[in-house]
C-alpha cells in the first residue's frame, strides 16, 4: 500500500503541512480544555486524535474550524493563518467535517443532504434563480454529478432517494462522511465516525477513509475511541488528557506509551 | 419503424453465433438502444454499432493477451454491460466464458477454476480482483485479470492486471493495424463453438459444466419465440445472477436474437427501484422473488391506512376469487367481472406501477414450482404469470405455459422444436436443438445423462392427456414414508414458502411414519408483524421461539395441511433459530435445499421430533467476523402441527 508521505504533489498544492497548530489555549471561563498544543498534519496523512471523553478532542477541532478561536497560539492551513476567522469562510478554504453527534437534516432525502455540502461550490443569486434555465441549470448539474461521484464512491445507491431519518445509523455516518466529501476538500476532519457500528460497518468506514485518502487527495484528522481503527489506519497520531498532548508520533509507539495506557485505561494496567 | 421490420424479418437462422446476430443488429438498427446502465444516478445508453465496437476491441484485446481458441475466461461480478461484452468477445474467439456467481465461495470457484484450467478472468471490481489473487496465491493458473471498476486498484501491482479500459485500447489498436480483423472476428466463431460455459445449480451433488454452444442457444432462444414466450424488442431489466443459465439464455440469447433493450440495474439493492424506472415487458424470475415481491407488497399494505387497507383487501378478494373460478375452468361471475373492472383503476394499477410492472407482457417464473397463491395474486393483478420449465443443460427453455392455458399444476405444454417423451421411470426426455453436447471434461456423466440425443433430465413428470406437462420434482427427490406413501418434499416446502412468514422449510419424513418439517421464519415479515403487536425480541433465535410466533407459524402449517392428503400431513414442526445460508451449504446460491446437509447438521432435532420430545438443545457452531469460532446453545421447542 502506497502510504500518504510518497505521494507525489499534485499541481497547485503547497508543500508543507496542511494544518499546523501552534501552541493552541482554550478556555472556557476557568476550564482549561486546551492548553499549549502544537500539531502539525502533512499533506496525504490519516492522523488519529484521540483521548479520554473531555480531554479536549472536539475543542480542537473546534478551533480548526472556527467554532471557538483559540484564545491563545496561532492555526494554520497550508501555511496560511487561519486564527479566528468565520468557520463559513474556513470551509470555503477546504475545511470539512463530520459531527460526533449526527447533524443531519432527518426530514430530506440521502441525496439533499449530500447535496447540501455542495453549498460552498453553490453561486445563489437572485438573477441565476429567475434565469434558471439560462444561468444556473448548467452549474446544477455539475453539483449534482460531484454528489453522485461521491455516492457512487460510499456506495450509497441504494439508499439515494431515502428519508434520512428511515436508514440505520451506519448509513447515516456515511451519508455524513458523503456531505463532508461532496465538498471536495482538502483537509477533512471525521469526528468519531464510528461510534456506535458493528465490525463490519467499521471495515467498511476505514476503507472508505483509506480510499478517501488515496483517491479524492484528502488529508485526514480522525477522531476515534477504537484504538484498532486507529492503529490500523493512521500514519501518526496525538493522545490529549485533560488538554494537554501526552503522547505523539507512530500509533504503535503512542498507544504502548505508559501515560496514554494510563489516561485511557487507569493506573493499575500502567504499571503491570 | 422499417429498421425494425428488417431485423425481424431474420427467420431465425439457429445455425449463426452470438457475435454475428450482433453484427446483425448493429447493421439493421446501429442507432437503436441495446443496453442501458444506470451509471451515478443516470440511465447511460448503448447503442448496437457501439456495443458491437466494443465487444470486438474486447475480441481484439483478448487476442492480444494471447488469447487463444478454447481458453477459459472465469467472469466474476454481479449484472455490468462490461462483463456481458466481455462474455460475447471469448464466444467470438472461441473462448469458453465462465461466469460464476459472485457470491460464491472460493473453494466453489478454486474447483470451477481448476477443472477448467482457466488462464483469464474478467472481474467487477476490486473484491471480485482480489479473490482472484487469494485463488493464484493457492496455485489457480489464472494469468491475466481483467477489471471492469478501477476504484481501490491503482496501488495493486500484481502481474497480469490489466484495466477493462486498457484492455479495450489495446484492442482498439489492433483493430486499427489489421482493417480485415474486423469482419474476421466476426465470422470466425463456428454454430457449434462455445457460447457460454455455466454450470449445473448441484442441488443434488456438485455442480457439473455445461457448455452451450451457438446453436444450442439460439434453437433454445428460436423454440421459445415460437412458443410465444418474447417477441422481437423487448426490454428487459437483466438483475438475475450472470452464473445462471437463465440470464444468459434471456439478456444474451434472446437479447440478441431478438434486439431486445437490455437494462442493466445500478446495484443489487436498486433492483425494485430500478424495475420502477424501467417498467420491463418481459420479467423472469425466480418463484422466490416473485414471493419476495409479494411479501413487499403485502408487507406495505400492512403499513398503509385503514381505508386503502380495506379497499385493497375488498378488491384484491374478489380478483382472487375470480381468478381461481377461470383456474378451475369456469367463467368470472359478472359481479366479479364489474369489480374487477374498478379494481383495476383504483388498486391493481397503481399496485402495478408503483413495482413497474404496468407494461409486463412476458412474466416467467422458473427454476423450481411456485406456490398457487403467489401464482393467483399475480394474474388477479392481471400480470399474466407463466410457468417456464427448463434447465441448464437445454439452454433454459423446454416448456411453456399458453397465455390463457394456465393451470396450477402443469408447466404448459412442450416448445415447438423439442421433442418430449416419458421414460419407463417417469423421467423426463428431452430432444431438441437445444440439448448441450455433453459436461465438460465428465465423460461418465456425459454418457449417463444423454442417450442417442434424448437428454436425461432427472426430473419426474408425466404429460396429461392434451398434451400439457406436470412436473414432479427431481426424481430423486421421490421419497416414500414408512407407510409407502409417495411423496416430494419440495412440492410441500413450496407450499409453506407461500406463508409470508416461512422464508424457508426443510420437510422430513422418509422412512418414519408421518411427515414433519424444519422452519426457518421470515425475518422482516415476521419482525414487524410482532413489532405491530408489541412483541418485543432480540434476535431472530428469540424471536423464532416466541409462542406467538409459534402460533403464528402452526396456522401456516394447517393451512397447507388442509390442502395434503391425510397420509401426507405435516405432524410436528420446528422453528428454527437461524436461517438456511448458502454459505453454511444448507441451500445453493439459487436457494435451493441441500437436503442431505440439513437432515445431518439437524439430527438432534430430526431425532426429537420422532422421538417424542416437547424441546431440543441445539449446539450450533457460529464463526465470528473475528475468525474466532464459538458454540451457541438454544432451545427448541417442538410443536405439534
Amino acid at each position: 500500500m502506497t502510504r500518504g508521505g510518497d505521494r507525489l504533489l499534485v499541481a497547485g498544492e503547497s508543500a508543507g503541512p496542511v494544518i499546523e497548530c501552534r501552541s493552541v489555549e482554550r478556555r472556557f471561563g476557568g476550564i482549561v480544555a486546551l492548553n499549549g498544543i502544537d500539531m502539525r498534519i502533512e499533506r496525504g496523512e490519516i492522523f488519529g486524535l484521540v483521548g479520554p471523553n473531555g480531554c479536549g478532542k472536539t475543542t480542537l477541532t473546534n478551533a480548526i474550524t472556527g467554532f471557538y478561536p483559540p484564545q491563545r497560539g496561532r492555526i494554520l492551513l497550508n501555511g496560511r493563518d487561519i486564527t479566528g476567522l468565520a468557520p463559513h469562510y474556513i470551509a470555503t478554504l477546504g475545511v470539512a467535517r463530520t459531527f460526533q453527534n449526527l447533524a443531519l437534516f432527518n426530514g430530506m432525502s440521502v441525496l439533499d443532504n449530500i447535496l447540501l455540502g455542495r453549498h460552498i461550490h453553490m453561486k445563489p443569486s437572485v438573477a441565476r434563480t429567475a434565469l434558471y434555465w439560462w444561468l444556473a441549470r448548467s452549474d446544477e448539474t455539475l453539483n449534482r454529478a460531484a454528489v453522485e461521484d461521491v455516492i457512487d464512491f460510499l456506495q450509497l445507491e441504494g439508499v439515494r432517494d431515502e428519508l434520512v431519518d428511515g436508514i440505520p445509523i451506519g448509513l447515516k455516518k456515511r451519508v455524513e462522511l458523503a456531505r463532508a466529501l461532496a465538498a471536495e476538500p482538502s483537509f477533512l476532519i471525521l469526528d468519531e465516525p464510528m461510534a456506535g457500528m458493528n465490525q463490519e460497518e467499521k471495515e467498511y468506514m476505514a476503507r472508505f477513509i483509506l480510499d478517501a485518502r488515496d483517491e479524492r487527495n484528502v488529508t485526514v484528522l480522525l477522531i476515534e475511541h477504537h484504538m484498532d481503527v486507529i492503529t490500523g489506519i493512521c500514519d501518526r497520531m496525538l493522545a490529549l488528557n485533560y488538554g494537554a498532548m501526552i503522547g505523539s508520533g507512530v500509533p504503535a509507539d503512542v498507544v504502548a506509551d505508559p501515560r496514554v495506557v494510563e489516561a485511557y485505561i487507569g493506573g493499575a494496567h500502567a504499571t503491570r | 419503424m422499417p429498421p425494425a421490420e428488417s431485423a425481424s424479418a431474420w427467420n431465425f437462422e439457429t445455425d449463426s453465433t452470438l457475435i454475428r446476430v450482433l453484427a446483425q443488429n448493429a447493421r439493421a438498427l446501429p442507432d437503436c438502444v441495446a443496453m442501458r446502465e444506470k451509471n451515478k444516478g443516470i440511465w447511460k445508453q448503448t447503442t448496437w454499432q457501439e456495443l458491437l465496437d466494443i465487444v470486438l476491441c474486447c475480441a481484439a484485446g483478448l487476442e492480444g493477451l494471447d488469447f487463444k481458441a478454447g481458453d477459459v475466461m472465469l467472469v466474476l461480478g454481479d449484472n455490468r454491460p462490461r462483463l456481458y461484452a466481455g462474455m460475447l468477445a471469448a464466444g467470438a474467439i472461441n473462448g469458453y466464458a465462465m461466469p460464476a456467481f459472485p457470491d460464491a465461495t472460493l473453494d466453489e470457484i478454486r474447483h470451477f477454476v481448476h477443472e477448467a484450467g482457466a488462464r483469464f478472468a474478467l472481474a467487477e471490481d476490486q473484491e471480485q480482483v482480489d479473490k482472484i489473487l487469494d485463488l493464484r496465491e493457492q496455485g489457480a493458473t489464472i494469468e491475466h485479470i481483467i477489471y471492469d471498476d478501477p476504484r481501490g486498484l491503482a496501488a495493486y501491482a500484481n502481474p497480469g492486471l490489466i484495466s477493462w479500459d486498457a484492455l479495450q485500447a489495446k484492442g482498439a489498436e489492433l483493430l486499427a493495424r489489421n482493417p480485415n480483423l474486423q469482419n474476421e472476428l466476426i465470422a470466425r466463431a463456428q454454430p457449434e463453438g462455445p457460447a457460454v460455459f455455466v454450470h449445473s445449480s448441484g442441488s443434488t451433488g456438485k455442480p457439473k459444466g455445461v457448455v452451450l454452444s451457438h446453436r444450442n442457444l439460439l434453437a433454445g432462444v428460436r423454440n421459445a419465440y415460437l412458443g410465444g414466450a418474447f417477441q422481437f424488442g423487448e426490454s428487459i431489466l437483466a438483475y438475475l445472477p450472470i452464473a445462471w443459465v437463465g440470464d444468459f439464455a434471456v439478456t444474451m440469447g434472446a437479447g440478441m436474437a431478438l434486439h431486445f433493450t437490455i437494462n442493466i440495474p445500478e446495484r443489487q439493492e436498486t433492483v425494485l427501484q430500478n424495475l420502477r424506472e424501467i417498467a420491463p415487458t418481459f420479467y423472469l424470475a425466480a418463484p422466490r422473488s416473485w414471493d419476495n415481491l409479494l411479501t413487499t407488497i403485502q408487507v406495505r399494505m400492512e403499513d398503509s391506512s385503514w381505508l386503502k387497507k380495506r379497499v385493497y383487501d375488498f378488491f384484491m378478494a374478489s380478483a382472487i376469487s375470480a381468478e381461481k373460478r377461470k383456474l378451475e375452468g369456469s367463467q368470472p361471475t359478472i359481479k366479479q367481472r364489474v369489480l374487477n373492472w374498478f379494481g383495476e383503476w383504483l388498486v391493481y394499477r397503481p399496485i402495478k406501477d408503483q413495482f413497474g410492472l404496468t407494461r409486463l407482457r412476458g412474466a416467467f417464473t422458473g427454476g423450481e414450482a411456485m406456490g398457487e397463491d403467489t401464482f393467483v395474486f399475480y394474474r388477479a393483478l392481471g400480470i399474466k404469470l407463466r410457468q417456464l420449465y427448463g434447465q441448464t443443460e437445454t439452454s433454459a427453455y423446454n416448456a411453456i405455459q399458453g397465455l390463457e392455458e394456465v393451470r396450477l399444476h402443469t408447466v404448459g405444454r412442450p416448445l415447438p422444436g423439442v421433442d418430449l417423451r416419458i421414460s419407463d421411470a417417469g423421467e423426463i426426455l428431452i430432444r431438441s436443438g437445444s440439448v448441450f453436447s455433453g459436461y465438460f471434461k465428465q465423460d461418465e456423466a456425459t454418457r449417463e445423462s444423454l442417450e442417442d440425443g434424448w437428454l436425461h433430465t432427472g426430473d419426474a413428470g408425466y404429460l396429461e392427456p392434451d398434451g400439457h406437462l406436470v412436473v414432479l420434482g427431481r426424481l430423486s427427490d421421490v421419497v416414500h414414508t414408512a407407510k409407502g406413501e409417495r411423496y416430494i418434499p419440495n412440492y410441500i416446502e413450496n407450499r409453506l414458502k407461500f406463508s409470508p412468514y416461512i422464508k424457508d422449510a426443510a420437510v422430513l419424513g422418509s422412512g418414519r411414519d408421518a411427515l414433519s418439517a424444519i422452519i426457518c421464519i421470515d425475518k422482516e415479515a415476521v419482525g414487524l408483524w410482532a413489532e405491530l403487536r408489541g412483541i418485543s425480541y432480540i434476535s431472530y433465535a428469540d424471536l423464532s421461539q416466541k409462542p406467538q410466533v409459534i402460533a403464528l407459524i402452526a396456522a401456516a402449517v394447517k393451512h397447507v395441511n388442509s390442502a395434503l392428503p391425510d397420509g401426507l400431513q405435516l405432524r410436528k414442526f420446528v422453528c428454527l433459530h437461524k436461517e438456511f445460508d448458502a454459505d453454511d451449504g444448507e441451500i445453493t446460491r439459487t436457494r435451493k435445499i441441500r437436503r442431505n446437509i440439513v437432515e445431518e447438521r439437524y439430527k438432534p432435532i430430526i431425532d426429537a421430533i420422532y422421538g417424542h420430545q416437547d424441546t431440543v438443545m441445539m449446539k450450533a457452531k457460529v464463526g465470528y467476523e473475528s475468525g474466532e469460532v464459538g458454540i451457541i446453545e438454544r432451545t427448541l421447542s417442538v410443536q405439534e402441527a
